[in-house]
This record gives C-alpha cells, structure tokens and sequence, in this order.
C-alpha cells in the first residue's frame, strides 16, 4: 500500500522477563503484528493489559520502553522504515512527524517550566516554526480544545492547572509542531468520567480539524468506539480482530471481541430494604487534622444485612474518607457510627477485637495491599491465627478452604504475590477479608485498577459470596457501570456531601438533580455517536438556561 | 533453583571470608605467637618473617592476623550492635509518630550534632577502655546513623496499604514491626551494613592509633600503624600493611552487599 501513511509490517518486539526464582529470559511479547493507518484516519489499539497495545504504539516512534526490543519486521512512515534509520533518523522523526500523548500528563510534564515553553519546545527545535508562530499555534490548540484563557494559559506552571486540563495541554504539545500522526496512549484512563467526556471530545474535534492521523490506545471499548474509524483488538501480543469501528462494536466476529463488547453486562436485582441495619452512619462530619475544611458534611446513610451500598463520586468527592472515617481512620468530629446494633467508637484503638474482625476492608491496589514478603499462606492466614487462634494444619486447610471459595487453587498457598495476575491478588485480597467472617466489607475501588473482563470477575465473586455469606458491602467506586451491577442502594457523592440517596431505581430513574444527571450521561455507552448525542444534549440544555 | 555468583561478587565473597576464617583461627595460622619477639627491629621480608618484623622485631605477618582478629571482632560486635539499636528505634519512631517521633529525632540529632570521634574520645578518656567498652561507645554512637536510615525507610513502609491493613486488623506494634516492615526494609538496611561495617574498622583503628582503642600488648591494625609509623621516613612499609588489610577488606565487603543488594531489591518474595 503506498498511500498509507504508517504501514507496520510484521512487527515483532521481545522485552526481558524475569520470573520469579529463575534467571530473567528473553521472550516475544509482540508476535508479528501487521496493519496500515491512511492519512487523517484513527485507528483505535485495544486489549488488556500485558496484549502489547502500548508496545505496539511506540513502536510506532521507534521506540521500546526499558527492557522492551524491537526484534522483527517494519515500521513505515511517510514511505520510509524508520527502523533502518538509525539514531538520526529517529531524532527527526519523533516530536515532529510522530507525537505522543502520554496516560499520565501530570507526570509527562516538567513542573519547573511554564506549559507555554513546554508545549512549543518540539515545533521550535525541529524547526518547524519560529518561538512566535509556535506560540500563536499553541494559542489557537489551547482555544480549540476549550482550555480556559487560551491567550494567558500558556503561562501557567502543570501544577496551576487541573488534571482533564493538563492533559488537553499534552494533546496541544503532541499537535503543535503539525505531526502527520499522533500515538494517544490512554489519554483519558486516569480522569473522572466527567472529566473524560470533554477532553475526549476535545481531542476527537482537534483531530479531525487539524487532519492528523492518530493511534489510540486505551482498554476500554466504548471509548475508543467514540473516537476511531477502524479497531485493532489486540490479545497477549496478537491481533485478534481488526475492523471498521462500526463491525467490531455491532457485528464482532471473534469470541474475545464479543466479550469485551458485552462486558458489564452483569445483572443485579436489587434486594428490598430490610428494617435492621448493620451500619448505620449518622450525620457524620469530618476533617483532616489541621485543615478547617470539612471533607464530609453531615453524611447519613444505611446499609442493610446481606447488602451493598455503593457510594459513587468523582476524585475528592470523599467517598473514600467516608471509609477511612467509617474504619477508624479519621475519627468523625461530629455524629456517630452504628455498627450491628453498637455504636462504634470514633478511633481505631477504642474499638473491640470483634468490632474489628467484623469489619474488613479490601482495597484499590491490590498489589500494595499484601505484604510482598509474606504468602499466600501468611497473608490469608493470618487474620484466622489473629481472631479465631487456628494453628498448623487446621489453619492450612481453612486457607485452602478460602482459596477454593475465591476459585483459585490450593497451589497457590506457597507462592508470593509478585507470581500472581492482578486479578489473583485481589482475589487474595477478598480471601483475607472472609478470613474474618466479617458482617461488612468495605470495598475501595476494588476494580478499578483492573481490566473490564478481569473485574467482571471480581464482581461476579463478590456477589456469588454475598449471596452465601450474607456479607454487606460499602462499595466504593467512580464507575456507575459497576454500581449498576451490583448495588441495592446508592449514595452519590459531591464535595463531601451526599446529594443523592435511595435504592438503586430511585437513584438511577428521572428526575435527576444536576450532578447524578452529569455523572450517568458521562458514562461511555458503547454505541456509536454517544458522544456527540451527549455534547449536543449539553449544549441544548445550557442554551435552554 | 540456580545459584549463579556474579564474578564481582565471589571475588569479595571469597576475600572477606578469607579474613573472617584467619581473624576466627588465628592461634592456629599465626605462625609465631603474638607478642613474640622473634627477630631483629624492622627485618626486611624473608623465608622466617614472610612481612618481615615491626619495631621491636616482632613477626609481621603475625601481628596483622592477630590484629585483623582484633578489628574484626570489634568492628563486627559494634556493627551489630549498631543495627539492632538504631533499627528498632527506627523504626519504632516512624510507627509511633507524632510526639515520640519528633522527640527521638531531635535526640537523635543532637547526639549527631558532636563530632563522632571527639565524643569518643571523650568518652573513652574517662570510662576504662576495655573491649566491652569500646563495642558499646562505638555502636551507640553509630546507631544514630542506623537510626536515620530506617526510620526514613520505615516512615514509607508504614503508610503502605498492607501496614494499613494490618493496623485494621488490630495487630500490635511488635507485629507491625517486625513481621510487616522489617522484612521489607532489610534490603537498605544490609547495603548500609556494609558500609557501616568498614566505618567501624576505619573508626576502631583510628581509636587504637590514637592510644584510646585496643590497647597493647594486643594486636589491631590502627595500633600496627601506630607501633611502625616511624619507620616509613626510613622506607620501611610496615605501617602500610595494615592499610592495605583495611582497603582490601573494604572494597570486598562492599562487593558483598553489593550483590545481596540486587538480590533481594526485585521483589521476588526475598527468596529469589
């Protein structure tokens, strides 16, 4: 094909493992990938984590993260393979033919200098523009992705911006020295579904009005679906299907793509609400030591035996501190906490063996939530030693008894938990919390960190246990598709205040208030054209005010 | 699973148990004993004295192995006793928090504040100098270095979810400590022992040739220097010798922790 601007050809990358107890290997992690992008066209790269899609994406620079080697194939742009092209040759390809907007902007960016510099830095060293039509660029960029004060905003550092900001600046970066494509990694994973909804249509009108081609990599279809003309599905390494963006959503023709098309489709009948309640949390106030700012505000709620309440809100909402107040963490400076029929103590050192043993809590990132020193073994184990003085054998065959609960094998007692997958280790995670027979878990973004088919799995546990071990769970999450799935009851969140609560019908059936009505028409759906039937819904309803 | 040494690494690895083995034997590898006069003064090396003969015709060769016992010994007990003391106050300092945190730190400090070897001197100028004693001043004044690093290391375990989870859990400090920081802490904890380790030798053997360390007729390798340093205006090297032992033993010992190091930082579960 010789119209097409980037045309890979069998790629093939190796990178360095290095499995546990073993001396490190070299192994393929991209297995002869071959596709072709045409000028202005988006192609969108999808899979989980580990299917090689960022991999993939830098290749597209020429690039390989630490480890990572480009061991086979071709890599054509503008008619020329920029693998042959030596160290020269990639220097004056990236920042000027090839950008690259990274997953995290808060991360990619200097803090030292103004995003002005930063932003016109590639178009000015590559020559492409002077410092003053770079700027002017940058300037036009800025107002084309609806960044406040296009004029002034240059001048401001990373840190006096906001993260849905910062990353729309990333895009004007990757844009302004006039790149003929554009590798998008994950641009909008790390922002609040509110916040994702504009730069991503941001970045979907930039492109189409500057005509750059771009790579769009991301794990979650119903993004990508909003944004790309074609989709490669991407698993351990190997394509899986490639297609126009409208077959792969309407008409999937391989197993794996159906899945991920389905996924989330997990359906819940809410349970009715029981008189008794094992929590109880009664006009709850609290704030950090040291600040004068409440981070929640007179919070009541109430989660019945055997059932989940989610509390959903973006960052800085509270709905974590809830938790840490509702744990002991954060002592509330007013209202009380009813557990079982007993109030709770404020602080963690007042309260009984069995308050705690009866309340647990699993967390967002699995892997910092074990020990990495310990086993499985130990890590599930020790809260029976703690509570119930199991030793020896009888404490083995519990923890064996807990692993098969989590359906994992009992070969998995011996190991660490750097050998595990990261859907395993929050598997561990939610055995340690049965370990204790709690009434009550707290659940902190328990899926959140993980791929949609991996946590379609954790949900599909979490709920096969309540239903057997009549646990109630608070469930904290951003994510409304999973609150849909398994909550009986919702409270949504906004600056440390609750602005909706009620069972789950009520919650998510009209009228809404303002926020909740953000919040659910931010959620991706995975059709065609959500996003413009959302923005023009917005925008009628802000020319209606 | 394999068990593959770097060359660097048995390179040290070989080196510094060649000077533990001799320090551990030396009655039986010394071949003369050790305040022996055996020869004249300062006798140049031969097939009877390998080193030759220090200031008062004692065997040379003999005076280094009896003085690495000697130093080693010391060094090793002080370095121990260093790491216990700082460590657990370390890292008792960063779970407490707060006041006790503060008030340890500032202690801490303040001790830092003086000058390592003049307090030493200090000390050691009115307490007898025995043995025993010089292990106690030299590992209590070099805990404080001990003190900083693990409380810095611990103060960033401490918030970890799994420190977190384990204060849900209700478990007491002595838990927390030992079985969710230390084993996670162990791997700065042993690249700085080294380090230490050789500060000890350095710090004993400036004790010693300052007249307030080991005291003669016992052998260790500052007093060797100090015994010989007259004879280097005349070209005689008796006192370098046991400056080589130090430097040697140094750069072996880090070799050694240098390799333990990158075997337990990539989180394998510490066995890989």
């Amino acid at each position: 094909m010789t119209n097409a601007l980037l045309d890979v050809r069998n790629l093939k990358i190796g990178a360095t493992a290095y499995p546990p107890g073993e001396p490190p290997q070299e192994i393929e992690i991209v297995h002869g990938v071959s596709f072709t992008l045409e000028k202005g066209k988006v192609l969108g790269l999808i899979g989980e984590s580990g299917a090689g899609k960022s991999t993939i994406g830098l290749a597209a620079l020429g690039y390989g993260r630490g480890g990572v080697e480009i061991t086979g194939g071709e890599v054509w742009i503008n008619g020329r393979d920029i693998l042959k092209g030596g160290m020269r040759g990639l220097r004056a390809l990236r920042g000027a033919e090839v950008t690259y907007v990274a997953q995290s902007a808060a991360a990619a960016f200097n803090p030292a200098k103004k995003l002005m510099e930063q932003v016109t830095e590639a178009a000015i060293l590559h020559k492409k523009f002077s410092k003053a039509e770079a700027e002017a660029r940058a300037v036009e960029l800025f107002r084309k992705l609806g960044l406040p004060n296009p004029e002034t905003f240059g001048d401001r550092y990373p840190h006096q911006v906001s993260g849905g900001q910062l990353q729309r600046a990333m895009t004007a970066l990757a844009l302004c020295p006039e790149p003929d494509l554009v590798v998008f990694d994950e641009p909008t994973t790390a922002l609040d579904v509110t916040t994702q909804i504009d730069v991503l249509a941001a970045i979907k009108e930039a492109i189409h009005d500057t005509g750059v081609a771009a790579l769009y990599i991301t794990h979650d279809l119903a993004v990508v679906a909003q944004v790309a003309d074609d989709i490669m599905v991407l698993r351990y390494g190997d394509k899986v299907e490639y297609g126009a963006t409208d077959q792969i959503i309407n008409a999937p023709q391989e197993e794996y793509t159906r899945e991920l098309v389905t996924v989330r489709s997990i359906r819940h009948e809410e349970k009715a609400p029981t008189p008794d309640a094992v929590l109880k949390v009664d006009r709850v106030t609290a704030r950090y030591a040291g600040t004068a700012f409440n981070v929640l505000k007179d919070i009541s709620v109430e989660l019945h035996p055997g059932q989940t309440l989610a509390v959903v809100g973006e960052s800085g909402s509270g709905k974590s501190t809830l938790a840490r107040a509702i744990t002991g963490l954060l002592p509330p400076g007013e209202g009380s906490i009813t557990f079982d029929g007993r109030r709770l103590s404020p602080t963690l050192s007042g309260r009984s063996r069995e308050d705690l043993r009866e309340l647990q809590m699993i967390y967002q990132m699995a892997d910092v939530a074990m020990n990495p020193r310990q086993t499985v073994g130990t890590i599930i184990g020790r809260p029976l030693e703690f509570y119930f003085g199991m030793r020896g054998a009888e404490k083995r065959q519990r923890v064996k008894e807990l692993l098969e609960e989590i359906e994992m094998s009992d070969g998995f007692i011996d190991r660490y938990p750097a050998e595990l997958s990261g859907g395993q280790k929050q598997r561990v995670c939610i055995a340690r919390a049965l370990a204790a027979k709690p009434k009550l878990i707290i659940c902190d973004e328990v899926t959140s960190a993980l791929d949609p088919l991996v946590a379609d799995g954790i949900l599909r546990l979490l709920l096969n246990l309540q239903k057997r071990e009549g646990v109630a769970y608070l469930f904290i999450t951003h994510d409304l598709a999973t609150v849909r799935a398994i909550a009986d009851s919702i409270a949504v969140m906004y600056r440390g205040e609750v602005v909706r609560y009620g069972s789950k019908t009520e919650v998510l059936s009209p009228p809404f208030d303002d926020y909740t009505d953000l919040l659910l028409s931010s959620v991706p759906e995975m059709k065609l054209g959500w996003l413009e039937e959302v923005i023009a819904h917005r925008k009628m309803e802000s020319a209606g005010n | 699973m394999s068990m593959r040494i770097p060359f660097a690494a048995a390179v040290g690895l070989s080196i510094t148990a060649i000077y533990f083995i001799v320090a551990l034997f030396a009655p039986l590898i010394a071949p003369y004993g050790m305040a022996e006069v055996v020869g004249d003064v300062w006798e140049p090396s031969s097939a009877a004295h390998w080193l030759g003969t220090d200031n008062i015709g004692r065997d040379l060769l003999t005076r280094l192995i009896y003085g690495g016992r000697t130093t080693i010994f010391i060094a090793t007990a002080a370095t121990v006793l260093s790491f216990t003391t700082g460590a657990i106050l370390g890292f008792l300092a960063a779970v407490l928090g707060g006041w006790a945190d503060q008030l340890m730190s500032r202690a801490i400090d303040l001790l830092m504040s003086i000058p390592t070897l003049i307090f030493a001197l200090v000390v050691l100028s009115v307490m007898p100098v025995t043995v025993p004693m010089l292990i106690l001043v030299m590992g209590l004044l070099d805990s404080t270095r001990v003190y900083r690093l693990a409380r810095a290391v611990a103060v960033d375990i401490n918030v970890m979810d799994y420190v977190e989870a384990a204060k849900l859990r209700g478990e007491g400090r002595v838990w927390i400590i030992f079985r969710e920081i230390l084993p996670n802490a162990l791997s700065p904890l042993i690249a700085e022992m080294g380090m230490r380790f050789i500060f000890m030798v350095l710090f004993v053997s400036t004790l010693s040739f300052l007249g307030l360390g080991v005291q003669p007729p016992a052998a260790d390798w500052g007093g060797i220097v100090k015994e010989n340093k007259d004879g280097i205006v005349y070209g005689i090297p008796a006192a370098l010798l046991p400056a080589v032992a130090i430097a040697t033993l140094a750069i072996s010992v880090n070799l050694v922790a240098d390799w333990v190091l990158n075997r337990t930082t990539s989180l394998k579960g510490g066995r890989g």
